[in-house]
């Protein structure tokens, strides 16, 4: 396929993996974190790690948004859909995310609440039009990529005079993230996590460009680099890291040249500008209250916030005891270390969201990788007779 | 002296179905009569039954039943009728089999237009005739607005077997060949690119295709080293193969580069966050089969039109986890799971 299977060669690859391994300082190690769910999924498809010398290390980030809303929100969408008179519109993906005491939108939707599973928020509001008698709400999830078509809906509800449309907003920011995880006792105090440099998500970054990332790179001295998703991006990016590394620099620089910008899509930004404003604190999972690190509807447009219109209480509900996915999403534990991965935990039944997502690394590990777990244990047994 | 009544049409143009169609009453009988008998015209509907009657051969009898649900109901290259009928003579055709009869129950939503079910009908008769399998029975129901989605199908079958044939879902062996009759894939994006939500324009259609004259040319040149057959319909090839490895206890290791597909249909699941081995084919077989029949089986699949694309996929290799994996063509290698829930793009 055109413009596909070119980053997706595996000669090149290879070529790349014994220059990193050329590069590697021996006996050094390098630890990288890849930010975003999407890379993690590259990784793990790709079996990218395999071709890493044994020096280069890749850490799960947190860049899932499914991943990181927390079980609470998970809840009070599934309340504000069960009231009557409500339409809530959602992205296919939170549909199986555990809420708390075994429920999700994908059972309240069973026990006759609306729940409409929607591409795009046109679907949503489109719904809204042909639908006059419900009040249509939209489940607005995702980092800066999925926030200007949120925006543009609420524009267009207005332009269309539509009464019957509002947003559960939770929409949250990469760059605030990595900040946070950079100056979390894990990585400053405790020394559980080690960071020599992040992998950037691509289509973060071509609508923010990558200069939100220049301001902590200089502060905490990290190098960044952002990249695409195909496994030679990939590649690419960690040789590209390696050498900031070795070179002393921490900069941020960009692989993905082909759509990133250093100031991003500025049209996209003001109208993201224009109807969103920055949340002071908002819970993470795995990373809790994170300052600055989402955004909600500015207060002129709270008539299409569907938080304030129905006044939606977030309650106070936690995530399973057992289930490992904050821990997994700082980095601080891999799939493989949680208890519940592959026994209590599967995609069939998922106990945490990093199970249920695509995009997160409990199921890119599922998916892709049980079989490297196996062979550990076949290993591990063999060895023990 | 009673007028004799004149019998009005149905006004397939512009008509719809209405309850009284399903009520048992005359108003039944003509739309069973106008739109169905008139599709599928043979001997055994004509005798007006409400069952029909057939001779048994000697030995032994497949008989499967399958229900269509698909949606939307139309979409390039087929319908939900041309399903019913393929997707039956196809669950009968896997145990190598010979399809005989089919029934076919429809369940009607109120308000449903003529003219549609007439097209759906006459799909299904096309198809019956093509495959020499009669449809000889069948159900009529009618339900209010809202409680079906146009319309349901539900057909049975019934197939005979050659003697001595003996296909089972536990019987693929390590060092047993996976072959593969064409492109997968083409049948779920043909139907995708037609969803009201997420419409695009593709040139891919529906793979929906009869396969018993496909098996019939495989068993002629391989019957002793044929150890199972599968149609990989909902769940793609991954999901066929997953339950291949379960059901024999082995594993199977294919790969990436030998499976034929499009790349129309490569392109549609890149963006729409799809795998294709998760995607469903509905004119596609996967056999397994012995090493030293496979030249002779590929061979005859080759030979025929529906399996001109046939390749070997992959092998069945020990395994006590029962995995599918696969070497891709990057040069690594993964798990082909199971597809967890329906099948649905990704956000981001």
């Amino acid at each position: 396929m055109k413009y596909i299977d070119e980053y997706r060669d595996g000669a090149l690859a290879r070529d790349i993996a014994r220059r990193i391994a050329g590069e590697a300082r021996p006996g050094a190690s390098y630890h990288f974190m890849e930010f975003c769910g999407g890379h993690t999924h590259a990784i793990s498809r790709y079996g990218l790690e395999d071709m890493l010398p044994p020096g280069v290390r890749m850490i799960h980030g947190p860049g899932c948004p499914v991943c990181v809303l927390p079980v609470s929100r998970i809840d009070a969408a599934i309340e504000l859909a069960m009231r009557p008179g409500i339409t809530l519109c959602t992205y296919a993906d939170l549909m199986r995310v555990p809420g708390s005491n075994d429920t999700s939108l994908l059972k309240a939707k069973a026990a006759g609440a609306d729940i409409r599973m929607v591409y795009s928020t046109l679907e949503a509001l489109r719904i809204a039009e042909t639908e006059p008698d419900r009040e249509v709400v939209f489940f607005a999830i995702g980092f800066e990529t999925t926030t200007p078509p949120t925006a543009l809906a609420v524009k267009a509800a207005i332009a269309k005079g539509l009464r019957n449309f509002s947003v559960f907003c939770n929409h949250v920011l990469t760059p605030a993230a990595i900040q946070n995880i950079l100056e979390s006792p894990d990585v400053r105090k405790l020394g559980s996590v080690r960071i020599d440099g992040f992998i950037g998500p691509a289509h973060v970054s071509t609508v923010i460009g990558t200069e939100p990332y220049e301001f902590f790179a200089e502060e905490f001295q990290k190098p960044v680099v952002v990249a695409g998703f195909e496994p030679l991006d990939v590649m690419q990016a960690i040789l590209m890291l390696v050498r900031q590394v070795n070179e002393g620099r921490h900069e941020v620089e960009n692989q993905y040249i082909r759509a990133v910008t250093r100031f991003g899509n500025n049209a996209a930004q003001r109208e993201v500008a224009a109807f969103f404003e920055l949340r002071k604190s908002f819970e993470w999972r795995g990373l809790g209250s994170v300052p600055y690190g989402a955004l909600r509807l500015r207060t002129q447009y709270a008539a299409y916030d569907a938080e304030k219109r129905f006044q939606v209480v977030v309650p106070d509900t936690r995530d399973n005891a057992a289930c490992e996915c904050g821990a997994i999403l700082r980095g601080v534990k891999k799939p493989l270390d949680c208890k519940l991965f592959g026994t209590l935990c599967t995609p069939d039944t998922p106990m945490g969201s990093c199970m249920v997502s695509p995009e997160g690394a409990c199921s890119a590990y599922w998916t892709y990788g049980r079989f490297r777990r196996n062979e550990r244990q076949h290993e591990t047994r063999r060895q023990g007779i | 002296m009673v007028a004799k009544t004149i019998k009005r049409k149905l006004d397939i143009v512009n008509g719809r179905v209405n309850l009284s169609h399903g009520a048992g009453g005359r108003a039944m009988n003509q739309l069973i009569e106008d739109i169905f008998h008139k599709a599928f015209d043979n001997d055994w509907l004509r005798a007006g039954n409400d069952q029909s009657a057939f001779d048994v051969a000697q030995g032994r009898m497949v008989m499967t039943t399958d229900g269509y649900v698909v949606s939307p109901l139309f979409f390039p290259g087929g319908d939900i009728g041309t399903l019913a009928v393929n997707g039956t003579i196809n669950d009968i055709a896997m145990a190598g089999a010979t399809p005989l009869y089919l029934s076919a129950g429809f369940i009607i939503e109120e308000g449903f237009p003529f003219a549609e079910l007439e097209r759906i009908a006459s799909s299904m008769g096309r198809a019956s005739r093509e495959a020499r399998t009669p449809i000889i029975t069948g159900d009529t129901k009618v339900v209010e607005r809202g409680k079906a989605d146009g319309v349901f199908i539900s057909t049975a079958g019934v197939g005979r077997l050659p003697p001595g044939l003996d296909l089972r879902a536990d019987a693929a062996r390590p060092g047993d060949v996976v072959i593969v009759s064409g492109s997968i894939g083409d049948h779920g994006v043909a139907v995708m690119s037609k969803r009201e939500n997420i419409e695009y324009d593709t040139e891919v259609t529906s793979d929906t295709a009869a396969l018993h004259g496909l098996v019939a040319a495989m068993v002629a040149a391989g019957a002793p080293h044929l150890r199972l057959m599968r149609d990989p319909t909902r769940g793609g090839v991954a999901a066929t193969l997953n339950e291949i490895a379960n059901q024999s206890r082995v594993g199977i290791y294919i790969h990436e580069e030998k499976i034929p597909l499009k790349p129309e249909v490569a392109a549609a699941c890149e963006f729409l966050g799809l795998d294709p081995l998760h995607v469903a084919n509905e004119g596609k077989l996967i056999a397994v089969v012995a090493p030293e029949g496979a030249q002779a089986v590929l061979g005859a699949m080759r030979s025929h039109p529906l399996g001109r694309e046939s390749a070997v996929i992959g092998q069945i290799v020990e395994d006590e986890h029962r995995f599918v994996q696969m070497a891709t063509a990057f040069g690594g290698g993964r798990i082909v799971d199971w597809l967890s829930g329906e099948q649905l793009p990704r956000i981001c």
